[in-house]
This record gives structure tokens, C-alpha cells and sequence, in this order.
């Protein structure tokens, strides 16, 4: 293969009609491009969307009470009902394979009137009561001071974590935070801490928001033992879709609800989402790879047809060089490598330009700042080596009716041939 | 050196089966120049195709050195033609997009002889036909002449048994053929064997032995007295 005289040969025939060669060439270098580009765009995507998630526990549902559809052992329907604090307990001591169970209770927000007091400054924030084990389901960057901890819980300390527009629209830019208090709901609460939601782009409230500890929540806003909704993680390789009936199932019992009422617990399930997206980037890629190849194999078919015309135009040659003794194998192994060299070469080529292309939209998209759901277009070294795999088995392919029909034809009608 | 016997070939030419070589008997020794003759279509060209194991025989018996020739696969074939025998063909036949130097290194080439050895024996044997100084000309930069010379030096340049030459004058003019027989006497008087087809009488004349054939049969087959080419160039 590594054979000089084999190697100069092949250039001499791939440079005896330049143009031919370049517009078949052309052929494979779009297709490779295409394909790179499909695929580049598709992971752009994927990363847009996986940003958006960020590094949210995926593997968590969201679950809060609704009405009683069903009227169940003396209870009428449309009955309301709260979660408590023991549900959690419940839950923890019946469900296997689940990681965090956080009850959770919030207020303000979302329209709410202001309800944060600081000297001559107001605000209009949500308001979470929280155990500390939601900073993991729903990461946050502590910015200064610290999140709340268990002794807060226990102690029930008055105590607050804000965000950072929060902190903008009470403070002003040189104050200390730390220590200083604020007024929720007429509460004085002390600031222990500030935050910054890393992957919130789009959302705006996502640094207007207050966490204080669950228990002392509860009983400054007089919530008693009721719990707003929960957000509930299962471990690793056990998804919550699997077990959340369960988790259901539980609490129906526990509230007294008929098993069949659908619809007395509503519920979010992240995961589910998540895996309807993940499923959605499986077949974008799919597509890539689809159209990519074809378009490949289009440029395929056009160098196997050069390749039969070089063989045609190289009839009496071929025959001169069988007359003077070469095998036809090594005919064979010519018109196969010529047509690996020429595919594997037009496809560098557009793997390379596919690549800058690539780097450019990168390039333009750090310029002009972030764009809603498309981040960092790439493909990895693994599509580059599995388009190389592709390039020689096409090339392979591409050379082999060429090359079988070099060696079919006798040398002596090949000499013959005018 | 070569034994035919009772050597049979013909081609299908759509339904009918057109009987070209109607068992020819023919030998040939050591150290021999022969000259085939015949009009077209007498089987001269066929048979030169069999000896040169270009083309298959229908029926008979083929040995070249001792070595029978038949079931041969292309690769087997291919080894052989190497091995054993030297072409020239009356249109030539060079690799237009090789110099002279490549086109007589080629058969070494299929011979795995190395790089560097090929060139010094292509050289040699380009001396030898006189044209090293045309070593690194493409055959366009050639006069047919010179053409015909790099192609023996081609031929030979694989040491072979037996020369083949099939018209090797006929697309020459008649000076330019003398200096070419003029060439392939001289590698006869080295002791190689070598078969000319022709339809030339001056060109025969100038072999030591004639084979006249006519509608696939051996009419006549003489020894002659040798023509030197030397005294017309």
C-alpha cells in the first residue's frame, strides 16, 4: 500500500483530467459536509435545549393537590386536601430508591402585591420555605454567605437566602447583605446568604426569589403542618416514572381518596419530559445521518461512474500492462485505490471546511451573544472517525464495479480496443 | 523451446463458430527467428495470441520450456507472460503518461525488482536500443522509430524466454523497419529466441526460418537464408 511507484501512478491519473476529477470529487466533499453541518446543527440544538435544563436533577417529579374528582367512604367529591409534613415521612419509610423528598411551601409571586420590606424599599417576591436538600434538585451558585442547613430547620431560625435581583432592588450596590434584615410579610427575617441561578436565561424570576427554612416558614405564615407541593428525586438509574404511581398511591390512601381518582394529585414529571427531549435530539441525529448519507451517496454513485469511464478511457493501457505481466489483482488493488484516495480526499476536504464553517457560526454566535436555544453547533471526534469509516467504505465500494470490470475485459481484446 | 501440437482455435461470431486454427503442429528451438507469415485472416495473429498466452486454445497441446501451458487462472497467466515472453506490438503499445525509462522499467516492476535496480537495468536496456538519451521523454516526444526501440528494450528488459513481435514494422516506413530488424537480429545473435508475425516478404526474409499460413493450416515451412538488415540501413 505505502508504494511510491503505486502512489505517483495513482496522482498521475487523478491529475491527467483535473477538472473531472474535481467535480467528482465535489460530489463526496458536499456530502460529507452536509452531513457534518446536519449534525453540528442537530448538536447545537441539543445543547440549547440541555442549557435550558441545566443542571436541574432530571430525574425529579413535581407534585401538589388538586380537587377530589371521585366521592370515596362517606367523603364528597370535590373536597379539597393539603400534603402534611408526615407525608414525608410516608413516603421516605414506604418508597425505596429515591434520593430527595423536599416538601416545599411558597407564597408571592407570579402577580403577587409587594411583600418585602427593606427601610424605604418594597419588592414583590416568591417566598419558599424549603429544606435544604432542594439546592441539589434545583442547583443554585451561593454567591456569598451560605444556603439554609439543618440546624435552621430545627431551630427555626429566621433567617433568608435572596437572589441576586433581589439584592438589586433592596440594596443598594456597596451595602452589606450579610446580616442585614429585611421584612417579608411583616416577618423580619436576617440574610444569611445570596444566590445566582446559572442556567436561567429566558426565565426572569429566576433570581427574584426568597428561600427561608420550611419549618420557620411555616409557622411565621401560619401554614401549620401543610405542605404547598413537593419536588421528589429518585435515585440514579431508577426513573421517577417508574415510581411515582406508587408515591400516589401512598398519599391517595393516606388523604382517603378513591385509587382511581386521577386527578385529585397533580404532577409534573421532569423526567419524563426530559427523556421525551433526549428521544427527540436520538431522531434529530437520525435524520442527519439519514439525509447526510444520501446526499453522500450521491456523490458515491458519481465517482463510481468516473471510475468506469477512467477504466473505459484505460482499456488498452490496462491490456498493455496485463500483456507485460501484471496481475489482476493488483489491476484490481489500482482502481480500488484511486477510488479510496479520491473519496477519502474530497471528504477530508469537507470535513475541514465542515469544521471551519463550524468554527465561524461559533464564532459569530459569541459575538452576537447567546441565542434562545442553539449553543456551541459541534460534532465530536467520534462522528469525524465514523464519517472517515464511511468515506473508505464508500470509496471501497465506489472502486469495486470499476475495478471488476478492469480485470473482466481479456488483455487481448483490450490491446485490440482503438 | 515452444511445442504446438495438432493446436485448434475458434471464435462464435453470434451462431456460427468461425474455425480459425485448424490444428497447426509447430516448434520452435533455442536460439531461433522465425517469421509468421500470412494474409489477414490466415490465424497468424491468433496463434502469436496463443503462444503469447493472450488467448485460450480450443484443442491440442501447448509446452513452452518444458512447462505445459493450460488451465491457466489470469493471475497464473499473468505470471507466466512475465516470466516468460516479451511483446511488441505493431502500434507499439508504450504508456503515454510514462517516459521511456518507466515504460522499460514496468515488467520489473511486476517482477517486485526494486526501485533503484529497475532504473539501472530500464537504463541498460535503453543503451542498448540506443536511446538513452531519450530516458526521460514522454512516447508523444518519439518518432515511431524510436517508439518501437523503447518498446523491445521493454520487452527484453524482463529477460524473457521468447520474443513475441507482432508486426512490429508495420506502422513503420521501410528505413525505419531495417533499423529495427536491424535491432531485433542483433538480440537473435545473443541467443534469444524470437517469433515475428509479418506480411512483409523483406521483413521475413530477414528471419532465419518462415512459417507461411493459410486459412488456419501450416502451408510451408522453410528455413531461409538470413537477410542482414545492417546492409540497407
Amino acid at each position: 500500500m505505502f508504494n511510491r511507484d503505486r502512489w505517483s501512478e495513482i496522482l498521475q491519473v487523478l491529475t491527467t483530467n483535473w477538472f473531472r476529477t474535481v467535480l467528482t470529487a465535489f460530489g463526496v466533499f458536499w456530502g460529507i459536509f452536509i452531513l457534518i453541518i446536519l449534525l453540528a446543527a442537530g448538536k447545537g440544538l441539543e445543547n440549547g435545549i440541555r442549557a435550558d435544563f441545566g443542571d436541574i436533577a432530571t430525574n425529579t417529579m413535581f407534585m401538589w393537590t388538586q380537587s377530589v374528582t371521585k366521592a370515596y367512604k362517606g367523603l364528597p367529591k370535590e373536597r379539597t386536601f393539603n400534603f402534611k409534613v408526615d407525608d414525608v415521612d410516608a413516603i421516605w419509610r414506604n418508597i425505596p430508591d429515591l434520593r430527595f423528598v423536599s416538601p416545599r411551601n411558597q407564597s408571592g409571586g407570579f402577580r403577587g402585591a409587594s411583600n418585602v420590606v427593606r427601610g424605604l424599599k418594597t419588592g414583590a417576591f416568591s417566598i419558599y420555605g424549603d429544606y435544604p436538600e432542594i439546592i441539589k434538585q434545583q442547583p443554585m451558585d451561593i454567591t456569598s454567605g451560605r444556603f439554609i442547613n439543618h440546624a435552621d430547620i430545627q431551630q427555626k431560625r429566621k433567617v433568608a437566602v435572596i437572589g441576586t435581583d433581589v439584592r438589586k432592588s433592596l440594596y443598594e450596590n456597596d451595602e452589606e447583605v450579610l446580616g442585614s434584615y429585611i421584612k417579608i410579610n411583616g416577618v423580619n427575617f436576617m440574610i444569611i446568604g445570596t444566590y445566582h441561578k446559572g442556567n436561567a436565561d429566558g426565565d426572569s424570576n429566576a433570581q427574584k426569589e426568597i428561600y427561608t427554612p420550611f419549618t420557620t416558614f411555616s409557622q411565621v405564615f401560619n401554614r401549620a403542618d401543610n405542605v404547598g407541593w413537593m419536588a421528589i428525586t429518585a435515585v440514579d438509574g431508577t426513573p421517577i416514572t417508574q415510581i411515582k404511581e406508587r408515591i400516589f398511591s401512598l398519599l391517595k390512601e393516606r388523604h382517603t381518596i378513591h385509587p382511581e381518582d386521577l386527578r385529585a394529585i397533580g404532577h409534573f414529571d421532569l423526567f419524563e419530559q426530559f427523556s421525551r427531549v433526549v428521544r427527540l435530539f436520538g431522531a434529530l441525529e437520525f435524520i442527519a445521518y439519514f439525509v447526510g448519507v444520501l446526499v453522500l451517496l450521491s456523490g458515491i454513485i458519481g465517482v463510481s461512474n468516473i471510475m468506469l469511464i477512467v477504466v473505459k478511457e484505460r482499456t488498452k493501457e490496462i491490456g498493455i500492462r496485463r500483456a507485460l505481466g501484471e496481475g489482476p489483482w493488483s489491476i484490481k488493488k489500482q482502481v480500488l485505490m484511486e477510488s479510496i484516495f479520491l473519496t477519502i480526499i474530497s471528504g477530508m476536504a469537507g470535513i475541514v471546511l465542515g469544521a471551519l464553517s463550524i468554527y465561524g457560526i461559533n464564532y459569530i454566535l459569541e459575538m452576537n451573544g447567546p441565542v434562545d436555544m442553539f449553543v456551541n453547533p459541534n460534532v465530536n471526534l467520534g462522528v469525524v472517525v465514523v464519517a472517515l469509516i464511511i468515506l473508505i467504505i464508500s470509496g471501497l465500494l465506489a472502486g469495486f464495479i470499476p475495478a471488476n470490470s478492469a480485470i473482466r475485459v481479456r488483455p487481448i481484446e483490450a490491446l485490440r480496443a482503438e | 523451446m515452444i511445442e504446438i501440437k495438432n493446436l485448434h482455435k475458434s471464435y462464435k461470431m453470434g451462431s456460427n463458430a468461425l474455425h480459425v486454427l485448424k490444428g497447426i503442429d509447430f516448434s520452435v528451438k533455442e536460439g531461433e527467428l522465425v517469421a509468421i507469415m500470412g494474409s489477414s485472416g490466415s490465424g497468424k495473429s491468433t496463434l502469436l495470441n496463443i503462444i503469447g498466452m493472450l488467448d485460450t486454445l480450443d484443442e491440442g497441446s501447448y509446452t513452452l520450456d518444458g512447462v505445459p501451458i493450460k488451465d491457466l487462472n489470469e493471475t497464473k497467466a499473468a505470471n507466466y507472460r512475465n516470466k516468460f515472453l516479451g511483446f511488441v506490438f505493431q502500434s507499439f503499445n508504450l504508456i503515454n503518461y510514462k517516459n521511456a525509462m518507466e515504460n522499460v522499467a514496468l515488467p520489473l516492476y511486476y517482477q517486485k525488482v526494486g526501485r533503484k535496480e529497475r532504473q539501472e537495468k530500464a537504463m541498460k536496456y535503453l543503451e542498448q536500443v540506443g536511446l538513452k538519451e531519450w530516458a526521460t521523454h514522454l512516447p508523444s516526444e518519439l518518432s515511431g522509430g524510436q517508439k518501437q526501440r523503447v518498446a523491445i528494450a521493454r520487452a527484453m528488459a524482463a529477460e524473457p524466454k521468447v520474443l513475441l513481435a507482432d508486426e512490429p514494422t508495420g506502422a513503420l516506413d521501410s528505413t525505419t523497419s531495417y533499423e529495427v530488424m536491424d535491432l531485433i537480429q542483433k538480440i537473435n545473435d545473443e541467443g534469444n529466441t524470437i517469433l515475428v508475425v509479418t506480411h512483409e516478404e523483406d521483413i521475413a526474409h530477414m528471419c532465419k526460418r518462415i512459417v507461411h499460413l493459410k486459412d488456419g493450416v501450416i502451408v510451408e515451412d522453410k528455413k531461409v537464408k538470413q537477410v542482414r538488415a545492417k546492409n540497407y540501413v
